[in-house]
């Protein structure tokens, strides 16, 4: 099992998910946040928590998602944690609409 | 008088519960930015709460939350201070006199009734005395469930009804490598359950397991799941909640029920596990204990996201000789708390404790599910603490009274004088240390130890 941050927190990082992280495996670039499979325990309560639906457990990950398993893999431990909600990046909510939610 | 939360005049904050929502709100104090002092109580020799007694011994994983718990317990503004039951070996008033501030995370600890007839016959019990026995809670080592029937029912389908189903669904050569309680792991050896059936009030849709536990029941090795493709026929209602691109997880358990309910039965699997819907227990017949269940059918109405179910009249009846209710958890009381009794929580405002005229308690704050009700999972929690601690350095000026507070030192000067036995972090890490030492010997995560005495004379 993986759970994963996809394409859709881009430009977005709405970091609504870091609330409820048990273990505080979030990490965050400009752009997107990642999670370290290393520290994450599979919980699952991010998952709803997400406005733009960008993250997805094992067996949920869609074929044309798979590729950020390994993103998520590779630049998480990098980068700096986010331990608390941070402001929307500029545009999140445009973006978000034009996601569909 | 400095100011508080500063290092002439630190904050003394108490936490009432060493489980996530006790945790997540320690957290948070020692990451405030001010000085403070956090002196976490707890009931057992062992802290952790939920996510050691709670979290099921198949989910090894979710348990790794403790190294979080490990990391905040040893800042050195930590202390713990288990074995200390609050009410009992310390008051209410004598913490709000030692300490600034008094956080109560004491979890929801009693079940909801189902309240119909026969429920207190033998065979009848709740989730939660399960789950403490499989986990090994004290309170619970001494529990004996009756494993020889065909048949075990469990009223709820929430994440806790399936995390009894799947214990009693799976073998013992699937549990034998976790951390159950060795009496459970022997107990369960022996059982004859062949057909478990979790039982919803309300259809698939409204069913509030989460996906991955759900997903589960799909992946058994011994247990073929099973749901009657009829039960997939939603009414309108249910339709549009599922149609609501928001009610993903739904739309997810409605996915897997389908999928249970068109797969062929896989015969060489030597255990079923019914979903049931829309059916209510109505009573419990049995002479000396319980023997049969009569299930009274149910119908919805309400709009999309309020349904609720009604009974039509038509029952039908289920032999049985083992049910488990797990319908829901009430706080229990705490003498000098304020407790609303209707909900079974602390009543309170984003955590702030409320007396009976809804005006603030000064000094009392509440976290976790004693705050909020018995919802969510671990990570729900640190949202839920977070909250109360904004709340609580939001109030800081009117914590202080100007007094010096002595915090742990009263504490402990209160427990030496009662000559009662508590036990610090450091004295639990060897209880840790010698529960991992047993398990290594049976290839478990741990060995537990399940009575209180066997604990202590770990460190005696």
């Amino acid at each position: 099992m993986t759970t994963i941050v996809t394409d859709n927190c881009k430009d977005c990082r709405f970091t609504d998910c870091v609330t409820v992280c048990p273990v505080a495996c979030f990490h965050y670039d400009d752009e997107m946040l990642y999670i370290d499979p290393d520290v994450c325990i599979d919980c699952s309560a991010c998952i709803p928590e997400c406005p733009v639906q960008a993250i997805y457990e094992g067996d949920d990950i869609p074929e044309d998602k798979e590729i950020w398993v390994a993103i998520n893999a590779e630049k998480a431990p990098n980068l700096p944690v986010c331990e608390e909600q941070m402001e929307p990046l500029p545009g999140a909510e445009e973006r978000k609409t034009a996601l569909g939610f | 008088m400095p100011t508080l939360g500063t290092e002439q005049n630190p904050l003394l904050v108490a936490i009432v519960g060493s489980g996530p929502s006790g945790f997540y709100a320690a957290e948070a104090l020692l990451k405030s930015g001010l000085t403070v002092k956090v002196d976490m109580l707890e009931r057992l020799p062992t802290p952790f709460g939920l996510v050691r007694s709670g979290v099921a011994p198949d989910h090894q994983k979710l348990k790794q939350a403790i190294k979080l718990y490990e990391k905040i317990a040893h800042s050195p503004d930590f202390n713990l201070i288990a074995n200390v039951t609050v009410g009992v070996d310390i008051s209410v008033a004598q913490l709000c006199a030692s300490h600034h501030a008094v956080i109560f995370a004491c979890g929801a600890e009693s079940d909801r009734k189902l309240g119909i007839p026969g429920e207190d016959l033998k065979g009848s019990y709740t989730a939660t005395e399960f789950v403490g026995w499989y986990n090994g809670h004290p309170d619970y080592r001494d529990c004996v469930f009756d494993l020889s029937h065909a048949v075990a029912v469990i009223i709820g389908q929430g994440n806790v009804a399936a995390d009894v189903g799947r214990i009693l669904a799976k073998t013992v050569d699937a549990l034998k490598h976790t951390d159950i309680a060795q009496h459970a792991l022997d107990a369960l050896a022996e059982s004859k359950i062949k057909e478990i059936h979790i039982i919803g009030r309300r259809g698939p849709t409204q069913a509030k397991f989460t996906p991955k536990e759900l997903r589960e029941f799909g992946e058994l090795p011994d247990c073929h799941s099973i749901v009657l493709p009829e039960d997939m026929i939603l009414n309108p209602e249910s339709e549009k909640e599922l149609a609501e691109k928001n009610n993903i997880a739904s739309k997810k358990i409605y996915d897997l029920f389908c999928a249970f309910s068109k797969c062929d039965i896989d015969h060489a699997k030597s255990r079923k596990c019914f979903f049931n819907f829309l059916m209510s227990p109505k009573e419990l017949i049995g002479h000396e204990r319980l023997e049969k269940i009569i299930l009274e059918k149910n119908i919805l109405s309400g709009a999309s996201f309020q349904q609720s179910a009604s009974a039509t009249g038509e029952t039908v009846e289920l032999e049985t000789g083992l049910l488990f209710r797990s319908i829901g958890y009430r706080g229990v009381p705490l003498t000098g708390v304020p407790f609303a009794d209707n909900q079974g929580l602390i009543p309170n405002d984003k955590g702030r404790v409320l007396d009976s005229n809804a005006n603030i308690v000064l000094q009392m704050y509440a976290a976790g599910w004693i705050k909020r009700g018995p919802s969510g999972i671990i990570g729900t929690n640190r949202a839920c603490s977070v909250e109360t601690v904004e709340c609580l350095l939001h109030d800081l000026t009117r914590l202080d009274d100007g007094n010096k507070k002595a915090g742990a030192d009263a504490v402990l000067s209160i427990l030496n004088d009662k000559k009662h036995r508590y036990i610090n972090y450091d004295e639990w890490q060897k209880i840790d240390a010698k529960e991992i030492e047993r398990g290594k010997i049976k290839g478990k995560p741990r060995e537990k130890y399940t009575s209180i005495r066997d604990m202590l004379s770990v460190i005696d």
